[in-house]
């Protein structure tokens, strides 16, 4: 590892494109990016440090301030709360004497909140100096509290076995499972790694690759749905100096763990796809982008990929093709939902804030460093390798007719066997319950906060593109949660949080109807703000990208499918009621100058 | 010129070059698409949204939407109007924008779109949010209480060796427009000038400057926004 | 017919669009014909005497007696306006909204420049005395309010626009140059 930001800088060439590795890697070397760091960096790429600044206050896991020799970052998403976070939360502020946000004077820990990442099948969890540390308890939190002070290192500070599948591998050392509860053909073992590559591919054209994944009606695993073969088809007509491959594994809608999963246990799957896509499109380099979360996968990763190069399923004139050449990078991510978002995702493996680009032009003309770009989900790399190993028409008897193929779910909150299901498109929902051994469900959250939130009368609906689209979150709620409260209100402030900023409408709209959400809750709704907050939720819709359109809508949705809810908490003898308390809003000043408020009409 | 392009908005046949950006495209043809964050000349960016145009039943910003042949363009649909007016309106109760007291009053893009759409009162709950006022620069005030988050400052301020003077700090809410500590000590008189004049409302301000144009003579006393468009 | 009855009040304002209505000039002649006047500044009546049907309502909220006022407002009018910037949205006392009150109060009677005979750190808190709320409030806020007519002052033009719209029922005419918000 680089002993200086100057050396990281040189490590990266000076390269501006280059700065969230800088960020990252001088985060890591320092525990936080201090004024001289941001000096030194702002020098050397010949930027303002107001410019290198608003990189790093963009990410959550990069900090202007130290964050602590120990850096707990506590999820807070729906799910952990479900699963006893408070306690957990309340244990760290009790154990280490300071509440979140803060670090203790002696430098030792900080607390941080963080959103879902990616462990909603073994919460309450925290990453501490990016290592995992699931299913936690008050007495496991006094526990690692103590380890810390006792200057314990962090393997010192796991005492759990590691995870099933592959999570024990000396390279990985992980708490986390990847609990896989139904295979299919992607997370099935009877695929050998490599043999598209090498007993497929130099019989068969570039052209023709991209002619079989269309025949397969393969549409895009990330959510959007996009048909891949036809993305693969302009990306390689577009006109570039190069053509990149991009790997989206920035998973964080809340619930989603479904990449964690197949990255755990077929990573060599993925990477092949990535080739595979490199192959069809004419392009050289492909890039990982992987959330910071799963940091503590990144050495497992790139021993993976060393074995490949090895085996010449990546590097030069591959499997004996001439010409054939491609590898794959890892870049991670800082902490930003957005990222996720293909173009945003972008900018920042161009080192700059995850803020969404305008479209057009789209990522297949003009993406990454402006060369025509492929960006697909790692879910759908892996379905692409089985689809040319055994055809596109094999392809399609799985699933429905508009949605081919298998899909991997994450199942998680109150069912029996919360994790990763792998099942035909064209599921149903109810289906979907009784596999996972959930009982007396009140709602299911489909496709995280971002999707729609649907009550027993709609589980008769099926997966699928064309009915109840998703990416893979599903989260089950029963009938003892307070859906307003502990999910709706989450998941707006989730959206906040995690907005980048950039367009008017989702950097205020969406606080403006959590407040009147807030207000409803408090006793103070009334009729009006019912039709209010359906009206304002449109607004959102003239947001730049999906983040944005769609940040409305754990409200929106619930007041579609769950409107009693709402209904309930009015004031029915009111109709006009702004939440304003005259009583309240004396105390302060009566305080202050020490008088007793009394109240009377002066009229 | 083979590269004029037919196009609709609002059902009006329209003409012009290929590649055009909507927003200039309707202005050329004597149609005024209201903007906020837009400047002739500078890559647009599609932040404030107040050009939302609606095309094949989507919306899109006109500001960095390129017309294509044969496009039917909404833009004053009562629908498109609410959805601007809101725009304005959430931007105003998002800052704190006391216009009596705001120098650039009179001449404030924001403002004046307020004006033009009639808004009495923003339909939205005002948020009062705390900001601060940065005066540590020798030449200009940087109000974050008027700030809109526009970028036009962040893009169009930049020293001589191109780097920039403003930018970003901080996402989603919580976003502010800051200036650099160290070049804004440096900056020249004509960058205070642009900076300034560049920003659409009051939130860059030149010290020992302010309220020198006579109520009656500012830009938008006696003419909506946009008037000069309209052919 | 009986005449629309009017009443106006100023709560955390500065007079200032109650001189914006008396600069309807001579017009003032007709407003007289068309209303009767209830309680008001204009004619110094201090009560309610009968209910009304416009209540015109000056400035935000920043004490509790501005509320008591508004709400009295509210029960006794049929109709009531916002008149200008304070009353729509706090207007220049609202530049206190954001600091806290004990930090207000401490700049005003202690701490601050201008003071210079409060020896004994005197902070007003007399019963008599209104109290101060923790940040100023825009009236629709705290009650419903049915129109609202922007400026700093209104231009008396939009006062006598939508006065004599409202009493007559004819559509108001609004020139782009009567609504302003300084």
């Amino acid at each position: 590892m680089e002993k200086s930001v100057k050396q990281i800088i040189a490590k990266y060439n000076t390269n501006q494109t280059r700065l969230m590795d800088i960020l990252i890697d001088t985060q890591e070397l320092q525990g936080f990016i201090g004024k001289e760091a941001v000096s030194d960096i702002a020098d050397a790429l010949n930027m303002s440090q107001a410019d290198i600044e608003q990189t790093i206050t963009f990410y959550h896991f990069l900090s202007t301030e130290p964050r602590g020799k120990f850096a707990i970052y506590l999820n807070d998403s729906a799910v952990a709360i479900m699963y006893g976070q408070r306690a957990i939360k309340e244990t760290f502020e009790k154990e280490v004497g300071i509440k979140f946000g803060q670090v203790t004077n002696d430098g030792l820990i900080g607390l941080f909140n963080t959103a879902c990442i990616g462990m909603n099948d073994q919460e309450p969890a925290a990453i501490i100096n990016n290592r995992v540390f699931t299913k936690l308890t008050p007495y496991r939190v006094r526990e690692i509290v103590r380890y810390m002070r006792e200057g314990k290192n962090m393997d010192e500070l796991i005492n759990e076995s590691y995870g099933d599948g592959k999570n024990h591998l000396p390279s990985l050392k992980s708490m986390v499972s990847s609990n896989i509860r139904r295979k299919g053909m992607i997370l099935s073992d009877s695929y050998i790694y490599g043999s598209v590559t090498k007993n497929i591919l130099p019989g068969i054209s570039p052209e023709a690759v991209i002619a079989e994944i269309k025949h397969s009606n393969m549409r895009g695993r990330g959510g959007a749905g996009f048909p891949t073969g036809l993305k693969w088809e302009f990306c390689r007509r577009a006109k570039g100096d190069k053509h990149y491959v991009i790997c989206n594994a920035d998973e964080g809608e809340p619930g989603t763990f479904k990449d964690r999963v197949i990255l755990t246990e077929k990573p060599e799957l993925v990477f092949e796809g990535m080739a595979l896509a490199g192959y069809a499109i004419g392009g050289d380099e492909g890039i990982l982008y992987l959330r910071y979360e799963y940091r503590y996968m990144k050495e497992y990763l790139e021993d993976v990929l060393a074995v490949m190069r090895k085996n010449n399923v990546l590097g030069e004139n591959i499997a004996g093709i001439e010409g054939f050449t491609f590898d794959i990078r890892i870049q991670f991510g800082a902490g930003a939902y957005v990222c996720g978002e293909e173009s945003a995702l972008l900018e920042s493996l161009e080192g700059k804030r995850g803020e969404p680009r305008d479209k057009p032009p789209f990522p297949v003309e003009k993406g990454y460093l402006n060369q025509p770009t492929i960006i697909n989900n790692v879910e759908t790399f892996a379905t692409a390798v089985r689809i040319i190993e055994n055809g596109g028409e094999w392809f399609t008897q799985f699933g429905t007719e508009d949605s081919t193929g298998t899909k991997i779910l994450s199942i998680s909150g109150d069912c029996m066997f919360p994790g990763v299901y792998e099942v035909n498109w064209g599921f149903n929902v109810e289906d979907m319950l009784d596999m996972v051994g959930a009982y007396n469900v009140q709602a299911v959250q489909v496709g995280g906060p971002s999707g729609t939130l649907i009550g027993p009368d709609e589980f008769h609906r099926t997966l699928g593109y064309s009915d109840l689209s998703t990416g893979g979150s599903m989260i089950i709620f029963n009938k003892q949660r307070d859906l307003l409260r502990d999910v709706v209100l989450n998941f707006m402030e989730f959206f906040i949080d995690e907005s980048c900023g950039s367009c008017s409408t989702c950097r205020n709209m969406p606080e403006v109807m959590k407040n009147k959400l807030v207000r409803i809750l408090n006793g103070n709704g009334v009729k009006s703000d019912l039709t209010d907050l359906k009206a304002w939720g449109k607004v959102l819709l003239a947001s730049r990208c999906g983040l944005g359109q769609t940040a409305g809508n754990p409200i929106i949705s619930s007041l579609k499918n769950f409107r009693p809810l709402y209904e309930e908490l009015l004031q029915k003898e009111k109709e006009f009621d702004q939440g304003f308390d005259l009583e309240a809003s004396v105390q302060q000043s009566c305080r202050y100058v020490k008088r007793i408020p009394k109240f009377h009409l002066h009229e | 010129m083979s590269n004029l392009i037919k196009f609709k908005i609002d059902n009006k046949e329209c003409m012009a070059e290929k590649g055009t950006y909507i927003v200039d495209a309707a202005r050329e043809n004597g149609i005024y698409i209201p903007t906020l964050c837009n400047m002739p000349g500078v890559k647009p960016k599609g932040s404030c949204r107040v050009c939302t145009v609606k095309i094949n039943g989507r919306l899109m910003t006109s500001c960095t939407t390129p017309v294509a042949d044969g496009m039917e363009i909404e833009s004053s649909a009562a629908e498109i109007q609410d959805i601007r007016k809101s725009i304005i309106e959430l931007i105003f109760v998002s800052g704190n924008h006391f216009c009596p007291s705001c120098e650039k009053s009179g001449s404030c893009e924001l403002q004046a779109l307020g004006y033009l759409y009639q808004m009495m009162v923003p339909r939205f709950p005002y948020d009062f949010p705390l900001r601060k006022v940065d005066a540590s620069s020798p030449k200009i005030i940087k109000d974050q209480n008027r700030c809109i988050q526009c970028k036009r400052c962040i893009k169009t301020i930049k020293d001589e060796q191109g780097r920039s003077l403003f930018a970003f700090r901080n996402r989603g809410h919580r976003i502010e427009v800051v200036l650099d500590k160290e070049l804004g000590l440096m900056m020249t008189e004509e960058m205070a000038d642009l900076a300034m004049k560049n920003c659409p409302v009051g939130s860059i301000l030149k010290k020992e400057k302010g309220f020198d144009i006579a109520i009656g003579r500012r830009k938008y006393d006696h003419e909506p926004i946009g008037s000069t468009i309209k052919l | 017919m009986s005449k629309p009855v009017l009443a106006t009040t100023s709560l955390a304002g500065c007079f200032g669009c109650h001189m914006s209505i008396l600069d309807i000039d001579e017009r003032i002649l007709q407003l007289i014909e068309l209303v009767e006047f209830n309680k008001s500044p204009v004619d110094d009546i201090k009560t309610f005497t009968k209910p009304v049907d416009i209540g015109i309502i000056e400035g935000g909220c920043c004490n509790s007696e501005n509320v008591e006022v508004l709400r009295s407002f509210r029960k006794n009018c049929r109709i009531l306006i916002s008149l200008g910037e304070c009353a729509i949205m706090g207007g220049l006392p609202a530049l206190r909204n954001g600091i806290p009150i004990e930090e207000c109060l401490h700049e005003a009677y202690i701490g601050g420049p201008t003071v210079q005979l409060n020896k004994s750190h005197i902070l007003p808190n007399d019963d008599e005395l209104p109290m101060l709320l923790d940040r100023v409030y825009p009236c629709h806020e705290i009650v419903k309010i049915d129109y609202f007519l922007p400026g700093c002052p209104p231009r008396a033009d939009l006062i006598w626009e939508a006065l004599v719209a409202l009493i007559t029922g004819d559509p108001m005419k609004l020139p782009y140059e009567v609504i302003k918000f300084d």
